[in-house]
């Protein structure tokens, strides 16, 4: 097998990395920070990082089932995102703040 | 209609009574309970008869009919069937307990119309009779000992029926803790029994009993036998467990009469006398039996001297004449035994509801001091009541007599008797004489010393007639079993008591040699008979005609009376012995084991559950940010298991 430069031979493993760290990058952010907006962004994040992963076995197994699977989770993105930003519309206008913990509020 | 029907309706119609009753209990209409409680009885009674008629319609060896209902324990080769016998012994006390729980029934109506409670008490009246019958019929020890408890029960319940009054509660509690003393004695008898023989039911055992006399005190059939007996001792309050009869006084007096008097209390009798052939073959249980039996008749005699209740003294009179028939079984004259049961029965019921009669009239009134002269008022009453004396201090042709002048006789003449046993039933006999003489002084002769606000009345006749009927039954009561020196002498009237129970009783193997003339028997009778009387008057005169003699007795007896009065002391010793070094080491175990070993366990332990339950709860509070962590590292921990492991 020839040798491979990791830096300049960019292979399938560079894609499911790349994945990897935007993946964690967005699930500490959902962990970690409390504004309702940024948790959204994070989720988004970690739902991208995921498409990525897609997109790249896709194109490596050469089918076209991860392809079609990215347009589902993009929906579903946009259709979450709707949802959520409405709550945190709603959040705001209660309590002048979008920050996580007033979803305690809803427990009744 | 067959034995069978007729034993179930005999034992159903007073449970059914008591349904009826006890649905109702909070129900103050005293008639409709009265009616129930008695028509259940009634229809019992006719039953009874019923099921007497067809005994004598049979020939003498088959008079046995037996019913099982259904299989009731079966472990093993151990079975028990819920199977109920009448022969001539049972047939007897079914007779007793349905004919002269009648009559107290009867008797309750007027007795007990002005109570609240009188629905509970007519039910538990009705329950008490279904257990004594349970108890007579059963055919096997166990069944009987279901009856056993059950009478315990309503006893217990009947005696502490006011328990607003803690004296009264605590004598129901006295009557139930002494019984179970005996009870556990019972329960080991039956173990002895069933270890040796295999069986429990009365008719094999009594079959299966040994021929040769057992002289070791250490036989299975003399500790069993003797185990049954210390059983007998709690129900039917002998020494050492006859403590708690006086006190059971508390009751309503138509419970003393029945279940204090005529039945419930005669059941360590008639266990003894059904299983006759067991007994026989121990003569150290007979020994001890008679002993006891001697022994209660006198102390209970004693202390009744000075009893000044109206109805304790007639309770420790019952203690005595029940040790007269402990005392004619344990000289192997069973029959002697149950004929005083049944006359007993009569005569004790008669002044028990006799007494109730004149508490009833006094307002509640149970000190015979403040009694006297209540013969004007109380005509029917007193008649009744002297009838019942006459019985009780054994006067012929009272009922009395006959009975207790055969158990004085085989004390003296059967081949396990002893001229011994013959003076301690002797002296019974006289004291008996002198303190009911003076309780019919105090009560109805003499100058009257009634409390002007008390206006003594008679009693309605739904009272008076069963002291008729119990009057009439006290005076030719004994004639069934009329001795046969009497009856050579007047004419041959035949014995009719010995002749119906001679197939169920063990001759006495030792029976034969020795011969006793009649001269004998004749003396002895004239004998008691007249220190009965001579003491009857001295009471009498003592009481009506010298007022302060008795005080002078008294005195002149000193410490004497006041051992005597104080009931000799046993209730205090019972405390001081056993009760209160019970209650105080049942007190450290508590102060020390319970609370600083036990508690401090169980406290631990609730500690540790609540600590960790806290942790638990503070894992959920609601943080979905802190959830989404716990999904992360259960992720990070399958992975890595999944990559490592």
């Amino acid at each position: 097998m020839p040798s491979t430069s990791f830096l300049t031979d960019i292979s399938i493993n560079h894609y499911l990395i790349l994945s990897a760290i935007l993946f964690s990058i967005g699930m500490a952010g959902v962990l970690l920070r409390r504004n309702i907006i940024v948790l959204f962004m994070s989720i988004e994040l970690m739902l991208n990082a995921v498409n990525i992963s897609f997109v790249t076995f896709s194109h490596y197994f050469d089918k076209v089932d991860g392809q079609v699977m990215v347009f589902f989770v993009m929906t579903i993105a946009a259709a979450e995102a709707a949802v959520g930003l409405a709550l945190a519309v709603s959040i705001f206008k209660r309590f002048k703040e979008v920050n996580i913990r007033f979803f305690e509020h809803l427990k009744g | 209609m067959s034995h069978q029907m007729l034993i179930a309706i005999l034992l159903l119609s007073p449970l059914v009574g008591f349904i009826l009753n006890g649905v109702r209990f909070r129900s103050s209409n005293y008639l409709l309970a009265g009616s129930i409680a008695t028509g259940a009885v009634a229809v019992s009674f006719a039953c009874a008869i019923a099921l007497f008629m067809q005994l004598v319609g049979l020939p003498p060896e088959q008079r046995r009919l037996t019913v099982s209902f259904f299989e009731w324990i079966s472990v093993g080769s151990f079975k028990v069937n819920a199977g109920f016998v009448v022969d001539q012994i049972s047939a007897i006390m079914i007779l007793i307990i349905t004919g002269v729980g009648s009559l107290i029934h009867l008797f309750s109506i007027g007795y007990m119309h002005h109570d609240k409670g009188v629905t509970k008490y007519f039910a538990y009246l009705n329950f008490f009779l279904f257990n004594m019958l349970i108890l007579v019929l059963g055919d096997s020890l166990l069944t009987m000992f279901v009856g056993w408890e059950g009478v315990g029960l309503c006893s217990y319940l009947l005696i502490g029926f006011w328990f607003n009054d803690s004296a009264k509660a605590a004598a129901g509690m006295k009557a139930f803790i002494t019984n179970r003393i005996g009870d556990a004695a019972f329960i080991i008898g039956m173990f002895i029994l069933f270890m040796t023989f295999g069986t429990l039911n009365m008719h094999e055992l009594n079959g299966l009993a040994p021929t040769i006399m057992e002289s070791s005190w250490l036989g299975a059939v003399t500790l069993g036998t003797l185990m049954l007996f210390i059983g007998a001792t709690g129900k039917s309050a002998q020494i050492p467990l006859y403590v708690w009869l006086p006190d059971a006084m508390a009751g309503p007096t138509p419970v003393s009469a029945l279940i204090h008097a005529a039945t419930m209390v005669t059941a360590g009798v008639y266990m003894i006398v059904r299983l006759n052939p067991l007994f026989v073959v121990a003569p150290n249980t007979m020994m001890v039996i008679a002993i006891v039996g001697a022994a209660t008749a006198v102390l209970a005699a004693t202390i009744g001297l000075t009893q000044t209740d109206i109805k304790k003294v007639l309770a420790y009179s019952t203690v005595s004449q029940l040790g007269y028939m402990f005392l004619a079984v344990g000289v192997g004259a069973f029959g002697a035994g149950m004929f005083h049961l049944m006359t007993h029965a009569f005569f004790k019921a008669l002044m028990f509801l006799g007494s109730g009669s004149v508490i009833h009239a006094m307002h509640e009134e149970q000190d015979i001091r403040k009694m006297g002269g209540l013969k004007k008022y109380l005509p029917i009453t007193h008649f009744t009541f002297v009838l019942g004396w006459l019985a009780i201090i054994g006067m012929p042709p009272f009922a009395g007599f006959f009975s207790k002048d055969e158990i004085l006789w085989f004390a003296y003449s059967s081949p396990r008797g002893h001229i011994l046993l013959w003076i301690a039933g002797a002296i019974g006999a006289t004291l008996t004489a002198f303190y009911m003489t003076r309780l019919m002084a105090l009560t109805f002769w003499g100058s009257s010393r009634v409390d002007k606000s008390v206006h003594p009345h008679e009693s309605p006749l739904v009272m008076t007639i069963p002291l008729m009927v119990l009057g009439l039954l006290s005076v030719i009561g004994g004639w069934v079993g009329i001795p046969h020196v009497i009856s050579e002498f007047v004419g041959h009237i035949p014995n009719f008591w010995e002749h119906w129970l001679e197939p169920l009783i063990t001759k006495l193997p030792e029976a034969s040699q020795v011969a006793h003339s009649a001269t004998e028997e004749w003396a002895l009778m004239g004998v008691s008979v007249s220190l009965a009387s001579i003491s009857a008057l001295a009471a009498f005169i003592m009481y009506t005609k010298k007022a302060g003699a008795a005080d002078k007795v008294a005195n002149a007896f000193g410490p004497v009376y006041k051992l005597v009065d104080n009931k000799y002391y046993v209730d205090e010793a019972y405390f001081g012995v056993i009760i209160n070094p019970l209650v105080s080491a049942s007190r450290d175990l508590w102060h020390y084991v319970d609370v600083n070993v036990i508690d401090k366990a169980t406290y631990k332990i609730t500690d540790l559950v609540r600590g960790g339950g806290s942790f638990v709860r503070s894992l959920q509070n609601g943080n979905m940010q802190q959830y989404a962590m716990y999904v992360v590292l259960g992720v990070v921990i399958a992975l890595s298991y999944m990559l490592v492991g």
